[in-house]
């Protein structure tokens, strides 16, 4: 990659702004993950008679089982919501800096 | 490589001469039973004297043999496609997105998290929910922060990222250390685990020999079919095993009617402490500890995100956008498979606790099993379907142990090779043949090693290896990579000093932990009291990154910090990236 190239894409408003995007969105989703899976852990560090009770009283199911399994199934949305928005939202902008840059 | 093609049929004459040794075995093991047959009907008392004979296990031999020799001849395939470097460390970039979910999870779905998941639901219960939702949660950490700006910015190892615009030599030293440590160890267990699966399975094999069996297949696999058909290896087993999975599950729940109600009220009846497996947040009759338990989630979730093995695994296709989509593929795969885990830990409680054709000795303990720990899955499939599905399922296991070895040796002899031999060494100046020759012979190398280790290992208590490789790549792997991909201020003196803060500081606190100093050493009780030690080394490594980095005013310090640009542009465009192949 050239100076020129790289002097040309940094003073692109649209690298900026796609930069920015993305790493809101990728910091945001992260922190989502982490707020979920560590609320989890906390709770069965400091809270696990919240996660054992029944979800029913006639119910052996625990609580914290519904949890366990809505992180797992949240995990794999949340990426699908990532792989969604970069396909439809950056790959465009990604692909036209690179042709401006490469006039 | 006519060199290469006569060694690989004089290695499958080697294979051949094995199975032929096993046809052998299974004949005198008949003839044997047989023998014993006759002599019981013809003295016609005490039957039960008679030797007990352990049958040969043929269907599980057939599906062993039969997936050797698929494999096999996918290997011969790739070797006569593995031409270049880039072929035989990343399959030539032209795996596809979906291509490589299947292997990230064929790669990632080790024999511990079928087995070992399934095992600890079926001793602990909801316990082992634990660790099927920390294995998972690291891979949209991987995705959001790491997948499209490692293929962007590296070559072969995650050292490429990591020593982009830092100096070459010592950082690449640090990470293929900590990657080797990680490889090394996890071979270890996953040999031992080969070696005490298959032998258990087949008894006439014993435990050295599978060892070796297993040895003699990996380095067949990546000597000459190189990633190619590692990628191949691993995602065929993802597809065994997401299958078998998926059917144990089926048929636990249809022998439940359908209902999970019904499935965990008979789990609760039939297991020995009853209630207390939907109530107990640690191993069962262990004592609570909130450190540990932050301490395990940490590393869980982190050290998924920092295996070379699966960093690795970005490098193999076309681009960036490729990478991403492997990334949601293996997670919905994985995730799926950790559910799947849990309904099969339940299944066996119900199936297999209590069932006398399973259980060592039904007036100690009904969940002890014959075999050991790791049984309760296996023995599930032949309550739900016989031998033959146990037979399926122990080719499973084994095929799932060829293909997470297989991953783990490339990885590693790619430190060797790529990062020490031909940048640190030869700083840049060996051609792509001596590279890709050196590779070979570390292959080599790493697979005898992983047999001798594997033997040596036999009867070690491994239990502390998940912690150790996790702890290690949670607290050096991960955020070394991940401080070099979005902190301008990193230089090479911090990656160094924190990189070697995460290793060092981690094997330490785990060798003065409980379970290598008071259970392997027998030193008493633990000085540092915690298995997981990541708590307190994470933080520990940034701090150290942290300052060291800012403290460092050097001229090549000001360079690192000024080509974070350039760094940052072809991480987020692709430009200037390893060109994938196209289709």
């Amino acid at each position: 990659m050239s100076e020129l190239i790289a002097s040309k894409i940094q003073s692109n408003p649209k690298y900026l702004q796609l930069v920015r995007q993305r790493d809101t969105l990728a910091w945001t989703l992260s922190a989502v993950v982490c707020v979920m899976y560590f609320g989890f852990t906390l709770m069965i560090a400091f809270a696990p008679d919240v996660l054992t009770q029944p979800i029913a009283a006639d119910s052996v199911i625990p609580l914290g089982m519904l949890m366990g399994v809505g992180v797992i199934l949240a995990s794999c949305v949340l990426t699908g919501v990532y792989v969604y928005k970069a396909n439809q939202t950056f790959d465009p902008i990604v692909s036209e800096i690179v042709r401006e840059a490469s006039k | 490589m006519k060199i290469f093609k006569n060694t690989f049929f004089a290695l499958l004459a080697m294979i051949g001469v094995f199975a032929s040794g096993l046809a052998q075995a299974a004949d005198a093991a008949v003839s044997a039973v047989a023998t014993a047959s006759a002599v019981a009907s013809a003295s016609a008392v005490a039957p039960a004297a008679a030797p007990a004979e352990v049958p040969l296990n043929w269907h599980a031999i057939v599906m062993f043999v039969l997936f050797v020799a698929v494999t096999l001849v996918i290997t011969y395939w790739a070797a006569t496609r593995t031409k270049t470097a880039s072929d035989f460390y990343a399959a030539g970039r032209g795996i596809t997105g979906f291509q490589n979910g299947m292997a990230i999870a064929g790669d990632y779905m080790s024999a511990a998290s079928f087995l070992g998941i399934a095992a600890l639901v079926y001793f602990n219960g909801f316990y082992g929910l634990l660790f099927s939702v920390g294995w998972l949660v690291g891979w949209p950490i991987i995705l959001f922060l790491i997948a499209e700006r490692l293929r962007n910015l590296g070559k072969f190892t995650y050292a490429d990222v990591v020593s982009f615009r830092l100096k070459q030599g010592p950082v690449r030293t640090m990470a293929a250390i900590s990657s080797l440590i990680v490889v090394i160890w996890y071979l270890i267990g996953q040999a031992v685990g080969a070696g005490q699966l298959l032998h258990t399975l087949v008894p006439q094999i014993s435990y050295r020999e599978s060892i070796v069996v297993v040895g003699a297949l990996i380095i067949t696999y990546v000597t000459f079919g190189g990633m190619k058909a590692t990628t191949w290896v691993q995602i065929i087993k993802a597809g065994l095993l997401l299958g078998g999975a998926t059917m144990m599950a089926i048929g636990v729940m249809a022998h439940e009617n359908f209902s999970f109600a019904k499935l965990f009220n008979d789990a609760v009846a039939a297991h020995p402490k009853h209630l207390d497996i939907m109530k107990s947040v640690v191993p069962i009759g262990a004592k609570a500890n909130p450190i540990e338990s932050i301490s395990l989630g940490l590393t869980l979730m982190f050290g998924t995100a920092g295996l070379p093995h699966i960093l690795m695994r970005f490098f193999t296709v076309t681009d960036s956008k490729a990478a991403r989509k492997s990334v949601l593929y293996g997670t919905c795969f994985i995730g799926f498979f950790y559910i799947l885990t849990f309904i099969i830990g339940f299944g066996a409680i119900v199936l297999v606790a209590n069932n006398p054709e399973y259980v060592a000795d039904l007036t100690k303990s009904v969940l002890v099993l014959k075999g050991g720990g790791s049984m309760p899955a296996v023995y599930l499939s032949h309550a739900l379907g016989g031998d033959f599905f146990l037979g399926f399922i122990a080719a499973v296991a084994f095929a799932t142990i060829l293909a997470v070895v297989s991953g783990l040796t490339l990885a590693g002899a790619s430190a060797l090779s790529h990062d020490i031999y031909a940048n640190v060494i030869m700083k840049g100046t060996a051609t792509e043949k001596q590279e890709v020759w050196m590779s070979k012979m570390m292959v080599i190398g790493l697979g005898v090693l992983a047999v001798i280790l594997g033997i040596a290992f036999e009867k070690q208590n491994v239990a502390y290896i998940v912690a150790l490789t996790f702890s290690i790549a949670a607290c050096t792997n991960f955020p070394i990579l991940v401080l070099s991909l979005f902190w301008r201020g990193l230089t090479t003196r911090g990656a160094v000093l924190g990189g070697y803060t995460g290793v060092f500081g981690s094997i330490g606190l785990l060798i003065i932990g409980p379970t290598v100093w008071t259970k392997v050493l027998a030193m008493g009780p633990a000085i540092f009291p915690y298995d997981f030690p990541t708590f307190v080394v994470l933080p520990t490594v940034l701090i150290v990154a942290y300052i060291a980095s800012i403290t460092d005013n050097s001229e090549s310090a000001k360079k690192e910090r000024a080509a974070f640009d350039a760094q940052m542009i072809r991480a987020e465009t692709g430009l200037g990236a390893e060109v994938g192949a196209s289709h």
